[in-house]
């Protein structure tokens, strides 16, 4: 078959403009007329606005909640029973709720001077009590962040197994509280977004770096009261999103009312510091666990409380109830657990919304759940790993549907875990300890593995009832008159390499060459309706409609191509770019210059569809395909200043059939990296008065070349049962685990210290501090 | 952000620095060497001055010389000529060590030992390197030169003993004996990161020195000239200075640190003193 089809390691088609400069971002666009975007931002976390004060110089180019009449804030629902919606303006109207948030919009020739008027104005703020934290936010009478909610819960969810018989006679107990720093997502390409109103087709036109220009519409068109097709998104080039950019943002809606109003193109370039102070928030996640267990480690139930801080708005339209209620419904992981009874609670506090972030909620889960288990192995003496094979899912069990309804469709689990044992060497680990260092660093292994629910589709999202389920997905190919191919994708690529593995796609039906082959991507102008790349669904979803329409492109060359062979169409073939017959051949684009060109010489049979088609697709069972993986890490932890040093780093993953496994390994060694930021570096802590702490990169630590070590990788391949050619999700799964495996490591290191540490960033201070309470423990 | 409106100037030389320095009525101006830390404050607005004199192209400040018992280093050489030897080493190797571990590469490409030590950051290297090594500061003024030693120089978090009409010259490094003796040790999140705690010490018997310094506080470096004691007189430097040794040390010390942070900084300058006592 193709060399360049699914399975093919080819490099990246989009590559050759990004490693040399050339990429078109929102920040590169220039156009006449354009003028720039800066916001004033609320410099306090709870206020009253009593009144804003504007010099009548400047009033003209500053714009404020009362201009915006008749933009809607966003109110995304939730059909979760209890949910509560909250009004989250572009622009705030009577209240700011988080630092950071938006007051003004201030309109300049350049963003130094939009600046420059944004100091200008004054705001009189009557300050409210801050809620900075999920306690003080849930004590009784605590302020309202919301007044008319009544409480400061956006949702609670819940499950009840009955545990009481299994607590009672459980011969192991552990018990662990768990937290994840609140972080950001910092993309390279930070947000952005550029507007104009098109006279001509009589539409608003917004580029914005996003990952969902369909959803961006959808967005813009109900909260501007706009019709749907007075509205264009284009997404160019972006430069990263890790689920920021799957949401409306209140910038994108901000500046696409400006562009509406004034009548000239303008742009918003989010600096670092507005992202790291006021955006892209996710990961806060608190847990209780108690786990029983019997002697050997299986576990037989598990008790859970989770407590997300999810700031002071739900986003649209993924709403602030995703977080906590994939935390819950996650819980399981990879074992077969039996018993399991949690609370879930959405807690609002007066910090940036959250959004979903790679991996949505399941970094604090397998966090929560990993170390959990080698608690139980470190209470009963037994290696961590071999814990993890008394409670792993076995591959006879699929496809298996675990109690929290999770449809897990195929894999081997313990064959995941054999290997990522054994390629990180366990054993010459433990040699290593039993002799120590020579620089008394103590060093540990840990493990951290996961399932990740991929491309989950109708059937999960319905389930939260928010306004955009994603549904069918849709491509458009068209063979050009040369022979090549276009492809049209609602989904966008943000850096997955989406223009290379969807030709590979289209690639291994028709065996046209990918260097032939376009995708067209990121424009509602051009391309089927899709609720965008999240949910690691692009590859699954775009993947298959692209391979579903080309076979019907196939079906209709053959036909053509049977004709010009003089034969039957049930006896040609498509393949390598030809049609290929019992007696010959003849090339795609031979076929394509007689269709559009010398239609003279078509077959009477000829479909008159032509060489375009626009097909659509859904796996036969939508609740996702489960990749699944296993990371481990040996780290070196110096006690005398609590630094953490990685010196191995094994990842074992399956994510069903790979189209492209250079693509993959590029995703993972990525949301690897991510990981070990979530473990032992980034944090956006917050004072009591709700304010950032950490608004530049001297504060907000990042991983770099120095901190990601040599990630070694292992490929497993199962096929999907469910989706075309098997493929599975790969883009968010890497970023799941490494904490897990990073604290398990640590903690291994510091077992024969007493020291557990159970939060991210493990810092040097958090590890000191565990240093300190077990020394004080064993006085 | 984006920085807010301010003139620019690029004198020629020094002379003409000093007019401009003293000469704005209330303008406010600021030198402009290496930019690597008034380029982010500019930019973030924490820093509005209503002039920038831009000093890197007058000849004096990137001057070398060697007078004799010291190197004088033009406040304008950069971190990444020391680092590649580009200027003579008096120091037994660290002046080009600590240039080499300043930051990224980038920021040494274009970061000045002279801004460094002007801007005062306590968490930079330079402050307390150039502490250790017994560098004086040669300042410039409307009424001529002053010569202060670093340890002196910098009284507090961005605080200085210059006024706002002077300019830094020069940093005058002396020369080390053959058989002196320096350790260096930086704690940080990651390479490239401002320290987060520096030990640093110099043994020059045959000049009597036995210095100490406790840098990356949250005040001035903390210089301790009259080390021999604890550092074990003349025997083998700091075979007896232990952790609680150095604690007691930074404990003494005005360094506005948290307990942890005393740990931290006890333990650098510990592992500063292994060094030397290797």
């Amino acid at each position: 078959m193709s060399t360049k089809g699914i399975g093919a390691r080819l490099t990246r088609k989009e590559d050759g403009r990004y490693m040399r400069g050339r990429g078109n971002f929102v920040g590169d666009m220039a156009m006449s007329g354009l003028k720039e975007v800066a916001f004033l931002r609320s410099p306090v976390a709870h206020a009253k606005i009593e009144g804003i004060e504007i010099p009548d110089a400047i009033r003209a180019r500053v714009f404020h909640n009362a201009d915006m009449k008749g933009v809607r804030p966003m109110r995304p629902a939730a059909s979760l029973p209890g949910f509560k919606q909250s009004d989250f303006p572009a622009l705030a109207a009577d209240k700011v709720r988080y630092v950071g948030e938006m007051i003004a919009a201030c309109v300049a020739d350049t963003r130094a001077e939009a600046e420059d008027l944004v100091e200008q104005i004054i705001v009189d703020f009557d300050e409210l009590p801050v809620l900075a934290n999920i306690v003080d936010a849930q004590k009784p009478g605590a302020t309202l962040i919301h007044e008319e909610w009544g409480d400061n819960v956006f949702v609670v969810t819940s499950r009840d197994d009955d545990i009481d018989a299994v607590a009672k006679t459980a011969p192991v107990k552990v018990t662990r509280t768990y937290d994840m720093a609140r972080q950001t997502m910092n993309p390279m390409e930070g947000a952005g977004c550029l507007a104009y109103w098109d006279e001509r087709m009589g539409q608003l036109v917004l580029y914005s770096s996003t990952q969902a220009p369909h959803l961006i519409r959808t967005g813009l068109a109900e909260h501007l009261e706009l019709e749907q097709r007075q509205v264009r998104v284009i997404a160019p080039d972006v430069g990263g999103g890790f689920g920021y950019k799957c949401i409306m943002q209140p910038e994108e809606l901000a500046v696409a009312w400006l562009a509406i109003k004034l009548g000239h193109p303008v742009r918003w370039v989010q600096d670092r510091r507005e992202h790291l102070v006021a955006c892209a928030n996710s990961r806060q996640h608190h847990y209780q666990v108690t786990a029983y267990a019997d002697e050997k480690g299986r576990i037989l139930a598990t008790d859970v409380e989770v407590t997300v801080d999810v700031g002071a708005y739900s986003v649209w339209p993924f709403t602030a109830v995703l977080e906590a209620s994939m935390a819950g419904g996650n819980l399981a992981g990879p074992y077969g657990l039996e018993v399991c009874r949690y609370k879930t609670f959405s807690v609002a506090t007066n910090k940036p919304p959250f959004i979903p972030y790679r991996g949505v909620a399941r970094a604090g889960v397998c966090f929560a759940t990993e170390l959990t288990v080698d608690a139980i192995a470190r209470e009963i003496g037994r290696e961590p790993h071999e814990v993890r094979f008394e409670n792993l899912v076995t591959p006879d069990m699929m496809p298996y549907t675990n109690i929290l309804n999770k449809h897990l469709d195929s894999g081997d689990y313990p064959e995941c875990l054999r290997r990522a044992v054994d390629g990180i060497g366990l054993e010459a680990v433990r040699e290593r300890q039993a002799k120590g260092e020579e620089d008394g660093r103590m060093v540990g292994v840990g493990i951290g593995m996961f399932t990740e629910q991929t491309a989950h589709g109708t059937s999960v999202f319905s389930g939260f009832g928010i306004p955009l389920i994603p549904g069918f997905e849709q491509a458009k190919c068209r063979v050009t008159p040369d022979g090549g191919l276009e492809i049209y994708i609602g989904v966008h690529s943000h850096g997955q390499g989406m223009e290379t593995t969807m030709a590979q796609v289209a690639n291994e039906i028709l065996g046209i060459d990918p260097d032939l082959i376009t995708v067209v991507h990121g424009d509602t102008g051009s391309s089927p309706y899709s609720t965008g790349s999240y949910a690691s669904r692009a590859a699954v979803m775009a993947g298959g409609a692209i391979s579903r329409t080309c076979k019907v492109l196939a079906e209709r060359l053959g036909i053509i191509g049977a004709h010009l062979l003089q034969c039957g169409h049930h006896e040609v073939e498509v393949r390598d770019g030809k049609v290929v017959g019992p007696r010959g051949e003849v090339s795609i684009a031979d076929v394509a210059k007689i269709w559009y060109l010398n239609p003279d010489q078509l077959p009477d049979d000829a479909d008159p569809g032509g060489l375009e088609a626009t097909g659509g697709y859904k796996p036969k069972v939508d609740t996702g395909s489960f990749t699944y993986s296993a990371h481990a890490a040996v780290v070196a932890v110096d006690v005398e200043i609590g630094a953490v040093e990685l010196l191995d780093y094994v990842v074992v993953e399956d994510c069903g059939t790979m189209i492209n496994p250079l693509v993959v390994e590029g995703q993972t060694f990525g949301g690897t990296a991510q990981g070990i930021g979530t473990g032992l570096y980034e944090e956006s802590p917050y004072d009591d008065n709700g304010q950032p702490l950490a608004s530049t990169f001297m504060d907000y630590i990042m991983p770099g070349a120095t901190e990601v070590p040599d990630i070694r990788m292992v490929h497993m391949e199962t096929p999907s049962p469910y989706t075309d050619h098997g493929i599975k999700g790969a883009g968010e799964t890497a970023a799941i685990a490494p904490a897990a495996a990073i604290a398990n490591a640590v903690n291994d290191a510091l077992r024969g210290l007493g020291a557990e540490i159970n939060e991210t960033p493990m810092s040097p201070r958090r590890v000191l501090a565990a240093l300190a309470g077990a020394r004080k423990a064993a006085e | 952000m984006k920085a807010a409106k301010f003139d620019y100037e690029r004198p020629a030389d020094l002379d003409g620095a000093l007019r401009l320095l003293g000469g704005g009525g209330d303008v406010y101006a600021k030198v402009l060497a290496g930019g690597q830390s008034l380029g982010p404050m500019l930019n973030l607005r924490l820093a509005q001055p209503g002039l920038l004199v831009d000093v890197t192209r007058i000849p004096e400040l990137t001057r070398v010389e060697d007078d004799g018992e010291a190197l004088v280093l033009g406040a304008c050489v950069t971190h990444a000529m020391i680092e590649d030897g580009k200027v003579p080493d008096v120091t037994g190797g660290a002046l080009p060590s600590v240039a080499g571990a300043i930051a990224y590469r980038g920021v040494r490409n274009r970061g000045t030992i002279g801004g460094s030590v002007a801007h005062a950051d306590p968490a930079a290297d330079w402050p307390t390197a150039l502490s250790a090594l017994g560098a004086e500061a040669v300042v410039r003024g409307p009424s001529g030169s002053r010569t202060v030693p670093v340890s002196e120089f910098i009284v507090g978090v961005f605080e200085t003993v210059m006024g706002e009409d002077e300019i830094l010259e020069a940093i005058r490094i002396p020369k080390l004996s053959a058989d002196a003796r320096w350790g260096y040790y930086k704690v940080c999140r990651k390479p490239g990161e401002f320290a987060d705690a520096i030990g640093a010490v110099l043994v020059d018997a045959e000049h009597s020195v036995h210095r100490l310094v406790i840098g990356a506080t949250n005040a001035a470096p903390v210089t301790i000239a009259d080390a021999a004691e604890v550092l074990g007189g003349n025997g083998v430097p700091g075979a007896s200075f232990d952790l609680d040794a150095a604690r007691r040390l930074v404990d003494g010390a005005d360094t506005n640190l948290d307990d942890m942070e005393r740990h931290i900084h006890a333990v650098a300058l510990k592992r500063a003193v292994e060094q030397v006592a290797k």
